[in-house]
């Protein structure tokens, strides 16, 4: 089971602004091993983020994002004690969904 | 892991396009702690500090129990501001202890693990080698964050260590006859880009001690201030400083005491 991730979604005017934090190796598949082996590839694929079943964020990550993936995106529409529901997906099929509520 | 940190942020990146070449020493400095800057907002420190908090009131071990009657000095389970407080004497160790011996002692007397199990992770190394131990301490210095540096001197023991503290930083030895003074005791000096702190100035010791623990960027992985003694003696080419040792103990407290007043603030991000 992949670490928790840590969402911090606050009302800002007519802006709701998330900030998402996730643990994730984020291996490219260029590395090598002290074997000399090549470390396989394993990444976040997909990530999508949805306010009230809306989707507000869809992402298609590769290799080069970093180890512990940041992201902070801006939407309208969203109000305080809104659910907001972040998912992502790796290259071998592993899967973490958080919650969090808008404050 | 190399420093691939990606923000993805479109202001970020504005700012980044706009950055001109920096060639002089002054303004190399400035655009790091720019990008020190940029990745303080989504510190992943955070993923070690809720791991930590975790493990610290999951029972574990042997014994089954959890960390919560761990006595870090204020008393069993206060773990509010007591990174602030350490390293101090415990009179049922008989001993001067920084927070990861503590926790260590706390891992054998309340959890039941041997020593040698909780302390076969020191330094983590991945998602393989994954190290309990920073999880905790960087769970119990995020407790401190803010509370000024409270080193106390008033035991006999811990003047002590002190004292044994300050002899070895100024102590030269080894293949290239280097103090902790020789990189930390003037303003102005650097390894490579890096500024090093002058911890022989208030300033200095505060800023320096005050930001660790602190995620390295360029290692991906939280680092605690055992990490740092032991890395400083690697590149003074010193003989490997013995995790949990009095003398890793000893120049922890000169350096904490040093710094004390300043309100703690880490677990930080560097480079």
């Amino acid at each position: 089971m992949p670490d928790p991730m840590k969402i911090r979604a606050n009302v800002a005017g007519d802006w709701t602004e998330i900030k998402v934090l996730m643990s994730h190796e984020m291996e490219t598949g260029q590395r090598k091993d002290a074997a000399g082996k090549v470390i396989p590839a394993w990444f976040i694929q997909n990530v999508a983020v949805t306010h009230n079943g809306r989707t507000v964020l869809s992402a298609q990550w590769g290799p080069a994002v970093a180890k512990n993936p940041f992201i902070a995106f801006k939407f309208k529409g969203g109000a305080k004690g809104d659910k907001v529901v972040v998912t992502w997906q790796d290259n071998r099929g592993e899967k973490r969904t958080d919650e969090a509520t808008i404050g | 892991m190399s420093a691939r940190r990606v923000i993805l942020r479109c202001a970020a990146l504005a700012a980044a396009l706009a950055v001109p070449l920096a060639f002089g020493q002054g303004s190399t400095v400035d655009e790091i702690a720019k990008y020190r800057a940029a990745l303080q907002d989504g510190n992943p420190a955070e993923l070690w500090e809720a791991r930590g908090e975790g493990l610290w009131k999951t029972p574990r071990g042997p014994k089954a129990a959890t960390l919560e009657k761990c006595d870090l000095g204020r008393g069993p389970g206060i773990v509010k501001g007591a990174y602030a407080e350490l390293p101090r004497w415990f009179a049922d160790a008989g001993r001067v202890m920084d927070l990861e011996t503590r926790l260590v002692w706390c891992m054998v007397a309340l959890q039941g693990f041997t020593e040698a199990d909780a302390t076969k992770a020191p330094f983590g190394a991945g998602n393989d080698k994954k190290s309990d131990i920073e999880a905790l301490v960087a769970y119990v210095s995020s407790e401190s964050r803010g509370v000024p540096m409270n080193v106390s001197l008033a035991g006999p023991k811990e003047q002590e260590a002190y004292r044994l503290g300050q002899k070895m930083f100024y102590f030269r030895g080894g293949t290239h006859d280097f103090s902790c003074a020789t990189c930390h005791g003037e303003d102005g000096k650097r390894i490579r880009l890096q500024d090093l702190p002058n911890l022989t100035t208030t300033a200095g010791a505060r800023k320096a001690y005050t930001t660790w623990p602190a995620y390295r960027v360029s290692q991906g992985e939280l680092r605690t201030f055992q990490w740092r003694l032991n890395d400083c003696f690697r590149q003074q080419r010193f003989p490997e400083l013995i995790y949990g040792s009095d003398a890793s103990i000893a120049l922890t407290m000169f350096l904490a005491r040093n710094a004390n007043g300043a309100p703690f603030d880490a677990p930080a991000i560097k480079r």
